[in-house]
């Protein structure tokens, strides 16, 4: 019984270890339950807070507090705090599904690049510097612009453009443990280059490539605000971007039609920076003292 | 470098080819609709009836001499339209650029000298801010600040046109007043980065050997802070600001729309409402240039830091 256990503490302690020292920060903890909180808000909110983000309920530019409305209502005549819980839902979504997206392109290219080295690396490296170098936002507003600003056109055009730093991350943490002694017992049992990409390396790197991913998040997250603040945004739904975007030529008359969604904006993605440190600390222990 | 250039024009080319629609859809929707003959006619014209590689070679000819179309909306050459623009952005770019890289530098090493002190913690604090506030939220913020409560810098434009003087000194300065609050918005995010990241790496470098050799030889304390330590911790900060340019290119395109500064943001911001493609075609061009250039003085200023690296 004792031995058994003896064997068996190895492979269950590195993933409490970092459940732990996770919730062991404060600044983690807190991310991750304000982040939480947005997300049912934005989920579940609509059922508590039935008022609909596009009518017209009241005069426009009401001032917050005044006349029941929380936030004031915008140019429009149109509650604000519905936009905002109404809001969350798609900004949340739309962040998440494109940090997929670039997470999806970048693993894929940077794998493929650090496995194979040689030609394979060279080309997708260049592919990789091309999109860095690529200025994204306008790239961003082209696709959006010629395709259509549908919310899956906008998900699709920031994950296509984002994907660099995931594959560079990727890339050499194939290129150091692809030389470690695991993989080549692992390739002289005969896994095959797939099996030893995505079973045997991929699994090994994850740590960085997550950490890189939930801060793409955040990006994605400010970077559709960026597109709906522009006038790329998907008219048929609601998002914070939008909010601030519509609202942008009264600033001077009704500054919290700005200020509110921005703050929404901000707190989730601090949120999220938030997580992302705590990951950073859990997953990469070497880093923890700088 | 000219090959990025090449390869975003292709792409360019592609994605007006894919994206669904055509110009001759386009004029014949500002014309209120036309025939089938009308239509054929217009795609000749175009040379849209050409096969595909021939429609790329001349795509690409075009741009190499210089002819990026024409803008329905303004009715002039969208070449002429980027270089009335494109100095305004290269300044506000190349500014903020400076200033955050300058700034960001000047707070990482006085945040290094004390890891644990306020000064760190004001870093830390500020680069998380700069990672979650929308860019053009903080410049909307400020724009209101300093357009209802302080008002002592002009919120728009890049020039008052109410000065009447040839005198270049007083243009020289109006411009720079308008410049200050772009700029401070769009160097406010970046300057967050650079000053973490300075920060880390001169601690690493303040734990090296030939620091404490330095220190050994009796060098006073800011000798060996800015004669050794900041010279080998600059290389990270260099380089990731060369990374951010794109980034900063993309911020000052929001920036720009939030102060109406005449550059290629707001062109592009004007193009999009009025569905000018060659018009955001070509500002994506001339941006890409913009960064390509950026990243060469990048290369440049690294190798004048560190004669080992090659270009």
């Amino acid at each position: 019984m004792l031995e058994n256990e003896e064997i068996e503490e190895p492979t269950i302690k590195p993933v409490k270890e970092i459940f732990q020292t996770f919730f062991k920060s404060y600044s983690a903890v807190t991310g991750l339950v304000i982040l939480i909180g947005i997300a049912v808000m934005g989920f579940i909110g609509p059922l508590f807070y039935p008022t609909d983000p596009f009518d017209m309920v009241w005069m426009p530019f009401s001032p917050p507090g005044a006349d029941g409305f929380l936030l004031g209502t915008d140019y429009l005549g149109r509650d604000i705090l519905s936009q905002i819980i109404n809001g969350a839902r798609v900004s949340i979504a739309i962040g998440f599904s494109a940090a997929l997206v670039s997470c999806f392109i970048g693993v894929g290219i940077g794998s493929f690049a650090g496995f194979y080295g040689g030609w394979v690396e060279e080309t997708l490296m260049r592919i990789t510097e091309f999109f860095q170098v690529l200025p994204t936002l306008l790239f961003a507003m082209v696709i959006v612009a010629l395709f259509g600003s549908s919310v899956l056109s906008i998900t699709l055009a920031i994950g296509a453009v984002s994907w660099a730093s995931v594959a560079r991350i990727t890339r050499s943490e194939f290129l150091r443990i692809k030389e470690l002694d695991f993989v080549l017992a692992s390739r002289s049992s005969g896994s095959n280059n797939m099996a030893l990409i995505f079973r045997v390396i991929l699994p090994n790197a994850a740590a960085p490539i997550i950490v890189q991913s939930a801060l793409l998040v955040g990006a994605a997250i400010t970077f559709e605000a960026g597109l709906a603040f522009l006038g790329l945004s998907d008219p048929n739904v609601i998002s914070w971007g939008q909010v601030i975007g519509s609202n942008r030529v009264y600033i001077l008359d009704a500054t919290y039609t700005v200020t509110f969604p921005g703050i929404a904006i901000f707190i989730t993605v601090l949120a999220i920076s938030l997580v992302g440190d705590g990951l950073n600390d859990a997953l990469n222990p070497k880093l923890r003292s700088r | 470098m000219l090959l990025v250039l090449l390869v975003v024009v292709v792409l360019n080319f592609l994605m007006l080819h894919l994206a669904p629609g055509d110009i001759a859809d386009t004029i014949a929707q500002t014309m209120g609709g036309a025939d089938e003959q009308d239509m054929a006619e217009l795609r000749q014209q175009y040379g849209l009836d050409q096969p595909f590689f021939i429609q790329l070679f001349n795509y690409v000819v075009r741009v190499a001499l210089l002819d990026f179309g024409h803008s329905h909306f303004y009715n002039l050459p969208v070449f002429d339209l980027i270089m009335e623009r494109f100095p305004a952005t290269l300044l506000l770019v190349f500014s903020a650029q400076i200033l955050s890289l300058f700034v960001g530098i000047l707070l990482g090493v006085y945040a290094a000298q004390n890891p644990n002190g306020l000064s760190s913690l004001f870093v830390n604090m500020f680069s998380l801010f700069g990672y979650a506030a929308p860019v053009f939220w903080t410049g909307i913020l400020l724009l209101i600040a300093f357009s209802l409560h302080i008002p002592i810098f002009p919120v728009s434009g890049m020039r008052d046109i109410t000065i009447e003087t040839d005198n270049f000194l007083v243009h020289f300065f109006d411009v720079l007043r308008h410049l200050f609050l772009p700029m401070i918005t769009l160097a406010s995010i970046f300057f967050a980065y650079y000053s973490r990241l300075c920060r880390a790496s001169m601690l690493e470098v303040l734990g090296a050997d030939f620091v404490r050799t330095a220190k050994a030889k009796g060098l006073s304390k800011k000798d060996v802070l800015l004669k050794h330590a900041l010279k080998n911790s600059l290389s990270p900060v260099i380089t990731f600001a060369g990374l951010s340019f794109s980034a900063v290119v993309s911020g000052a395109i929001l920036v720009e729309t939030v102060y109406s500064w005449p550059g290629l943001g707001t062109l592009a911001f004007n193009s999009i409402i009025s569905r000018d493609t060659p018009v955001l075609l070509g500002i994506l061009i001339f941006s890409t240039l913009m960064v390509t250039v950026g990243n060469l003085l990048t290369d440049l200023t690294l190798k004048a830091l560190d004669p080992r690296i090659k270009i």
